[in-house]
């Protein structure tokens, strides 16, 4: 059944791989820093800004969530075959990872060549990454922008900057956390005083800096929830996880680490079976899983000491938007008096304020029910809903654990 | 709540009446020295299980008071303090210090002689029923006025007290501790205000006759009386924040753990006293509800003419803040916004046409004048809290001018920082929230909104104009109903309107998606204080399971908390809910008003729960009701120097 969705996902990667072939310059194939001498900057810039939805920079179908896309490539239970399938059709792409490796010092160094890059294409690379967050990725890539400008002023780098971050945040706009990290690493790089006495290139440095400093916080972001939430989990807990989120992951990594006794729940996490993947992961680290379908979660919460849940984004109310199921378990736990506990990174904290499930882009995505649907059937493709504070007990943040209202004062105090 | 109601009963001993129907102003003329009278207030209370008091004891200590009112002399407060045990074990809910403390708060703080603080503890010591003792602790009372590590322990031994019959001496003391405990700071605070108006006070009375023709009286015995004189809250946190910006830090810092007294419109001598420097003479409605005592309640309609006809005899007050006065009597201008503004302009204007006396820096002087346009202005109508705040930025402007500047100079700097204030804070902010809000309207939404409110309305026109398909539902009620007006400028703009009271709310509640109500004043525990009946339907929308939207700008919002709304309030015409215009057959309660036992109650505020709100909409986004003190905490700031 994830034939379809995996086949899906492929052709993304088609459409991203091939319409470059079709426009004169090869931009997306090459190595960014290659490619600034066969294109004018300008026209390259004005292309893809003019033109959203032009061909090497797939918003291909509206309908489609590209976020949730790339979470199930990265998360979803892959198959063998799939993979081999994958692995085949972008056998002439150079390794996600290998790239970046590659891409990075070349960028690094030849900071004046890299003018003409494109953004999407450098977020595309670091996005590849499994282990790397979208919203770190967007760091990055905007971080690869301060390097590869030809700006001679702050103004001018600052528009480019925001420019970069504009075209991102609209690639894909069903991604809270692309929108929170561009949108913070704005706030984070260029809200310094200290920028509006030197002179440009030492300022320039500076940006550069701070904003690798930002990409190196977020990255550890992951590994300071960890640590903090040690203290949640007790000796012979059961923890309900649902999907597969990589912080809940690094979190129960740490505990079993730490020697702590504890099982776990994995709901299936339909319909990219994210779940699976995680209960995978644990069985590895000889963690004991059981495996339940999203309909049994009521079932076995009365077994169940606390429910764990990453986000996809928290939003200002302090309610978190996350994979779809997120706010039933919730609800579920709430009545049974069993505490819900958010593992987030700060950068995905989003000046958002959904009142209710429809209060927020829709992000779908295909849904496989195994046998054809009749088209009469209309089939709800939401990939995420909306979990109100109230059902939330703590969120574990890098910046502390915190109480839900505590997330629209961080907000507050970073963004005004 | 009952927390609350059953504290007011503890601290009225004479008449145990529950809610808001309570006792005539005016009791029968031979209780109220009955109930001073020890013996006989023993029989009144078939739970109080004291012992007599020594007579001689009694008359010595308590003046017997002659009114109706409750708690006007330090005699009032004895049958209070000896009824707290007893009322505790009633109740069974330990409620240690609040009655009792809060009494002695506004007794210590207001009575004339500089004993009123001996004579408390006396009658606090009465509480004990152990008068014997009352000599010799009376003035170790007051000398130590109650240290703070003994405050504490006290505190936890008032719980068990007050659970416990009091019958045996230790008991007794135990009980008598938590009065003793209640000397805390706020209260050696209040004595030391005291005494200090009480010295000023002396002093303008003796140089009264002389300041009565001045027109702004010296600065000095102006401050003082302004201070006492303010009636609601607002205006004298403007005083002490005042004082606050002042360059004295241990001032500052004692000012800023005392809340600021309010004062309390049950508490007739000092009534009595703001009469005497009031402009404007209010008569006071007769039948007020009991709950409701500490705020003014003024027979309407008699004032304007008396005023119009001194308009020629008032030196100090400028024609301007004249004027609007008039206007808020009147009733001619409502609305936070539209009131702000006003008051802001007129102050403009004084400022314009405003001289330096000689011998006087514009700094001190300027502030004294702007302190006494507002006790006009609270005399018209109380504050409301976005006016308080307002004044409290001009205020801070005024005493943060540069003593270089000239005086031309200064007056043009505060004009535009009005100017500026109007702007930024008020029309620009309204905008601001438009754009916000006007995100959450979707298409096919139907939308619900209460009384008028200017944002909301723009809001709805905005989103109307930008062609979102939505209906607007107006909930309205008696007796102002301002949702009419709404609905006419809403309907001749082309919306597709509905109009409802708020009778038929639960009705109408299930076909709504949104709920947008506008505010008052929003106080830092995320209590939004509106327009009364916003309440209720937060409280509908909620059990419907709809969003409720507040939409306030920032410069409303106030650090304060209120748990109900009763403390604050503003009460309104009580005529106006007996009479029904319009309708002649509805004539029951024609001339009614004066009747003993009929009591009317026309609130004016509610306070609305955070647990009700989704969402409040501000000039800096869209926060959740919890945020709130952040947004206090971080731009207060902002709000005061802009």
């Amino acid at each position: 059944m994830w034939w379809r969705s995996a086949s899906f996902i492929l052709d993304q990667r088609h459409l991203q791989e091939d319409p470059p072939n079709d426009i004169a310059s090869s931009s997306s194939k090459q190595p960014p820093d290659t490619l600034s001498s066969l294109s004018p900057p300008q026209t390259q810039n004005s292309t893809f800004m003019a033109t959203a939805a032009d061909p090497f920079n797939p918003i291909p179908n509206p309908k489609i969530s590209a976020y949730y896309q790339t979470r199930a490539a990265h998360t979803a239970v892959v198959t063998s075959d799939w993979l081999a399938q994958a692995q085949a059709a972008v056998g002439h792409h150079p390794d996600d990872a290998q790239a970046a490796q590659t891409h990075q010092p070349l960028l690094a160094a030849s900071p004046s060549s890299g003018k003409s890059f494109c953004v999407i294409n450098e977020f595309n690379n670091w996005r590849k990454q499994p282990d790397l967050a979208e919203a770190v990725a967007a760091i990055r890539a905007l971080a690869a922008v301060i390097r590869a400008s030809e700006a001679t002023t702050m103004m001018e780098l600052e528009i480019e900057l925001k420019k970069a971050s504009d075209s991102l945040k609209s690639w894909d706009t069903t991604s809270i956390s692309l929108t929170a990290g561009c949108d913070l690493f704005m706030r984070y790089v260029t809200r310094t005083s200290a920028l509006e006495y030197e002179d440009f290139n030492s300022a320039r440095s500076r940006l550069i800096e701070r904003a690798e400093k930002f990409g190196e916080i977020s990255c550890k972001a992951r590994r300071i929830i960890a640590m903090l939430s040690q203290d949640f989990i007790f000796d012979g807990c059961t923890i309900l996880v649902h999907g597969f989120s990589r912080v809940v992951l690094e979190v129960l990594k740490t505990a079993a680490q730490n020697k702590k006794l504890f099982r776990v729940f994995c709901t299936e996490g339909r319909p990219d079976r994210t779940g699976l993947r995680l209960s995978n992961e644990l069985a590895k680290l000889d963690v004991p899983v059981k495996l339940l379908i999203d309909s049994a979660v009521a079932y076995t919460m009365d077994e169940v000491d606390m429910v764990f849940v990453g986000a996809d984004g928290v939003v200002e109310s302090g309610g978190i938007i996350n994979m779809m199921g997120t706010y039933q378990i919730a609800l579920v736990a709430h009545s049974m008096n069993k505490p819900v506990y958010v593992a987030a990174e700060s950068y995905k904290f989003a000046r958002l304020y959904p009142l209710d499930q429809k209060d927020m882009a829709p992000a779908l995505r295909p849904i496989d029910f195994g046998v054809p649907i009749p088209s009469k059937v209309e089939v709800e493709r939401s990939a995420r809903d909306y979990t109100p504070p109230q059902y939330l007990t703590l969120l574990f943040t890098d910046l502390g654990v915190l109480t839900p209202s505590v997330v629209s004062d961080e907000l507050i105090q970073l963004y005004l | 709540m009952e927390a609350r109601r059953a504290s007011r009963t503890v601290s009225d001993p004479k008449v145990r009446h529950v809610g808001f129907f309570t006792p005539d102003p005016n009791p029968h003329p031979g209780r109220t020295p009955l109930a001073s009278d020890a013996p006989v207030s023993n029989s009144l209370s078939p739970v109080m299980i004291l012992p007599p008091r020594q007579p001689s004891d009694r008359t010595a200590a308590v003046p017997v008071p002659e009114t109706g009112l409750r708690r006007q002399t330090g005699a009032d407060q004895v049958p209070v303090g000896s009824y707290n045990p007893s009322e505790s074990l009633l109740s069974s809910s330990p409620l240690p210090s609040s009655p009792s403390s809060r009494v002695g708060l506004v007794d210590g703080e207001f009575s004339e002689e500089s004993g009123g603080w001996l004579r408390r503890s006396e009658s606090g010591n009465y509480a004990s029923s152990l008068p014997d003792t009352m000599v010799e602790r009376a003035p170790e009372n007051s000398a130590s006025a109650a240290p703070r590590l003994e405050s504490k322990k006290s505190v936890e031994v008032t719980g068990k007290g007050g659970k416990a019959v009091v019958e045996e001496q230790n008991e007794v003391q135990s009980s008598s501790k938590p009065l003793k405990a209640k000397t805390t700071k706020a209260e050696r605070r209040a004595l030391q205000e005291a005494q200090r108006a009480a010295k000023a006070s002396g002093k303008a009375e003796g140089n009264k006759s002389a300041a009565v023709s001045q027109g702004a009286a010296p600065v000095k015995p102006v401050k003082q009386p302004a201070q006492k004189k303010d009636g609601p809250p607002v205006s004298v946190s403007v005083v002490s924040f005042d004082k606050k910006g002042g360059d004295r830090p241990p001032e500052k810092e004692r000012k800023k753990d005392v809340p600021a007294p309010r004062m309390q419109f049950d508490d007739k001598s000092r009534v009595q006293k703001a009469k005497k420097h009031a402009v404007v003479k209010q008569t006071e409605a007769r039948n007020r509800v009991e709950l409701f005592r500490h705020l003014p309640q003024y027979e309407h309609g008699t004032q304007l003419p008396d005023l119009e006809s001194k308009f020629f005899q008032l030196d100090p007050v400028h024609p301007a803040i004249y004027k609007v006065g008039l206007q808020y009597l009147a009733g001619d201008i409502s609305g936070g916004n539209a009131r702000c503004i006003a008051m802001l302009q007129a102050f403009k204007e004084a400022i314009e046409d405003y001289s330096t006396p000689q011998e006087k820096t514009l700094a001190r002087d300027l502030t004294a004048k702007i302190s006494s346009y507002v006790s006009f202005f609270i005399e018209c109508r109380p504050l409301s809290i976005s006016m308080g705040n307002a004044i409290r930025f001009l205020k801070t402007r005024i005493s943060d001018l540069p003593l270089t500047l000239s005086e031309s100079e200064a007056k043009a700097a505060l004009c535009s920082d009005i100017e500026h204030f109007i702007n930024e804070k008020i029309i620009l902010a309204d905008k601001v929230i438009v754009r916000h809000a006007v995100t959450k309207i979707r298409d096919g939404d139907v939308l619900l909104t209460y009384g008028s409110s200017c944002v909301v309305e723009m809001i709805l026109l905005y989103a109307h104009e930008m062609g979102k398909q939505f209906r607007v539902v107006v909930v309205d009620s008696r007796p102002k109903l301002e949702g009419q007006a709404l609905l006419r400028r809403l309907v001749a703009k082309g919306l597709s309107c509905a109009y409802s009271h708020i009778n038929a709310l639960s009705y109408i509640m299930h076909e709504v998606t949104k709920v947008f109500l506008g505010a008052a004043s929003v106080l830092s525990n995320g209590t939004v204080y509106s327009r009364v009946g916003t309440a209720s339907v937060a409280m509908v929308a909620n059990a419907f399971h709809v969003p409720v939207l507040i939409c306030c700008e920032a410069y409303k919002f106030h650090e304060r908390v209120q748990l109900d709304s009763i403390c604050s309030n503003e009460l309104g015409d009580p005529d106006a809910i007996a009479k029904v215009p319009g309708r002649t057959d509805v004539n029951y309660l024609n001339n009614w008003a004066n009747k003993e036992n009929l009591q009317l109650l026309n609130l004016m505020y509610d306070a609305t729960p955070a647990d009700y709100i989704s969402m409040i909409v501000t000039d800096y986004g869209m926060i959740p009701p919890t945020s709130v003190p952040v947004i206090v905490r971080e731009y207060r700031r902002d709000h005061v120097f802009l």
